[in-house]
């Protein structure tokens, strides 16, 4: 099993969330988060006093997928979520030990 | 001179306000300083009405259009402080007026032109019989009217100075303040400036009037009196008080622009009581002073826009409203002597000089006015101060000035001089700063060592919500 974790722009939410769904992930955990890469921050100004925001809002999801559907849910993410500028985001892909349903205390793939 | 004013009937017990109307006053040749049953006969449902709403439209000015209009400007951790300011100090002042500031605000002094007595204390002799005059002969409104429309400017204007040192004092301390700046400072400034005989009675009492109505100088509707005042009295607590911790390395941006454009725009429909209602009357200047009022603000979020956009690229929403307060201030004094297209003009000019106040002198000299009262309130007064004195000549389609010495008031067009007027304008500007300036230092210096006028500074950087007011803005 792989735990994935994908760091996109806020408005690519709806978009990949789709198709992911199209190509069979049955759930996700989403998130707000904040935070800085390449892209930086932005400036504001109010009434002449300037801040320079450092972290800029994203979204995190968080998918947990069987060994054979990780590899498409890592592309699907990467051709949706891409606006092909800076600050397009990250994903992540780790080694996920167990799953456990905790309505029926199933586990492994038959968990996710 | 047109400025307003009161006077007040006698305690008349006069059994129907209502019976005759203007038709009849206008009728007749007027009457020179009527006794309580004539003047029963000159008041007007209409004025009567229009004083009520306009009353109610100042009020919604303070709660809650400064309290947004403020509140959203400070961060999440100091929103209630800064709306629970506004919201007690109108109660407080609304208290105090009744007590005593009416009564010193509006009485006569005698040969003394800076306060008024005690006689009207606690509304004595004040009820729903006698009157109070406008700036028409022979034409008066319910006295309760006036005292309740004056109220509500005695209120907005203690609340003004708040953003001066939001998010950084006490707030036993500031309430002892606002009473004290009341009765020291607010009450004599509105009696220089506000108080005289009335229409029928000045021809027979020529030096029953306040100091800077005496002196000639305008203020239709409180630029002196309510901006200068309250944005001076700002200036110098955020001198006295210090600044904020944190300030200015720290991040402190708006919490929510969404309250301050509600506020903003609340302010700005409130205004109209403010500006039109100061005519005490409803009638063709109450149509000048309101519309003047709409345009100048136009001109002046337009003007603060463009410049925004010229300056950085980008018009921001806090400048546009705050470019709107900065017009709506400009033209307070001179909404009932401008004419619709100087107002623009007010209204293009004021923005660009609070903009430098705003962003650039506030920075350089380094005191932290947290939410521009001096830059936008008392630069934004001073201009309309100045320029009441341009716009208020007849030769540029102002209202000019009307002689109350004579009777009935005459009217002579050619006697204006706007460099006279405009002299007049700064010394009653001068008076202002001095009179608030110095005033206003002593009562933070005192209060400050008494009660004191700080927080601590873990009390400040957990938020005065909390500190303060045992509560939270927002819980999500």
């Amino acid at each position: 099993m792989k735990f994935i974790i994908a760091i996109i722009k806020p408005f690519k939410l709806d978009e990949v969330r789709e198709a992911l769904g199209a190509i069979g992930v049955a759930g996700m955990t989403v998130s707000e988060v904040k935070g800085f890469g390449r892209q930086k921050g932005q400036t504001e100004i109010y009434r002449g006093a300037e801040y320079s925001t450092n972290m800029l809002p994203k979204v995190k999801i968080e998918v947990a997928a069987p060994d054979d559907l990780a590899a498409k849910i890592v592309e699907t993410i990467q051709q949706v979520a891409s606006t092909e500028a800076i600050g397009d985001g990250k994903i992540f892909v780790l080694d996920l030990a167990s799953a456990v349903r905790i309505r029926t205390g199933e586990s492994g793939d038959t968990a996710l | 001179m047109m400025n307003r004013k009161l006077l007040c009937g006698a305690g008349a017990m006069i059994a129907s306000l209502c019976v005759a109307s203007a038709a009849w006053a206008q009728a007749a040749a007027p009457i020179k300083a009527p006794d309580a049953a004539a003047m029963a006969g000159m008041v007007n449902k209409g004025d009567t009405s229009w004083m009520l709403i306009s009353s109610a439209l100042v009020l919604m000015m303070s709660i809650p259009g400064l309290a947004l209009f403020y509140g959203g400007l400070v961060r999440s951790k100091n929103m209630l402080s800064v709306c629970m300011q506004v919201f007690m100090i109108v109660s407080v002042a609304g208290l105090l007026w009744c007590c005593v500031g009416y009564s010193i605000a509006f009485t006569s002094g005698g040969e003394n032109h800076f306060f008024g007595g005690l006689s009207k204390a606690f509304l004595k002799g004040v009820d729903g019989t006698t009157l109070g005059a406008t700036f028409s002969n022979n034409v008066y409104i319910p006295e309760l009217s006036f005292v309740v429309f004056q109220m509500t400017f005695a209120m907005i204007t203690p609340a003004l100075i708040v953003g001066a040192f939001a998010e950084r004092v006490k707030f036993s301390g500031l309430i002892v303040f606002v009473v004290l700046w009341s009765i020291l400072v607010y009450y004599p400034m509105a009696h220089m400036v506000w108080y005289w005989a009335g229409p029928d009675f000045l021809a027979d009492a020529p030096t029953d009037y306040g100091l800077l109505w005496g002196w000639g100088a305008l203020d239709f509707a409180g630029g002196t009196v309510v901006h200068i005042n309250a944005g001076i009295a700002g200036l110098v607590g955020c001198l006295m008080l210090g600044k904020r911790t944190g300030y200015p390395k720290e991040p402190m941006p708006p919490h929510s622009l969404v309250m301050t454009m509600i506020g903003a725009s609340l302010l700005w429909v409130g205004w109209f009581g403010f500006n039109a209602g100061s005519n005490l009357e409803a009638n063709g200047v109450t149509a000048v002073a309101f519309i003047n009022t709409m345009v100048a603000t136009c001109a002046a979020a337009v003007s603060w826009s463009l410049i925004e956009q010229f300056h950085h690229g980008k018009a921001s929403m806090l400048g546009a409203a705050t470019g709107a307060v900065a017009g709506l201030v400009a033209i307070t004094p001179a909404a009932g002597y401008g004419a619709p297209m100087t107002s623009i003009v007010l209204g293009f000019v004021v923005s660009p000089i609070c903009y430098i106040f705003v962003t650039q002198v506030k920075i350089k000299l380094g005191y932290d006015d947290t939410l521009d009262v001096f830059g936008v309130h008392c630069i934004g007064g001073i201009v309309g101060a100045i320029a009441t004195g341009i716009v208020a000549s007849p030769a540029l389609g102002g209202q000019g000035v009307f002689d109350y010495t004579k009777f009935p008031a005459a009217f002579d067009a050619s006697t204006y001089s706007i460099g006279t007027q405009v002299v007049t304008q700064i010394k009653a500007v001068l008076l202002t700063l001095v009179w608030s300036g110095v005033v206003s230092a002593i009562l933070y210096f005192v209060i400050g060592k008494t009660i004191g006028l700080r927080p601590t500074v873990e009390d400040e950087n957990q938020g005065l919500d909390i500190t303060s007011h045992g509560e939270r803005a927002y819980n999500y």
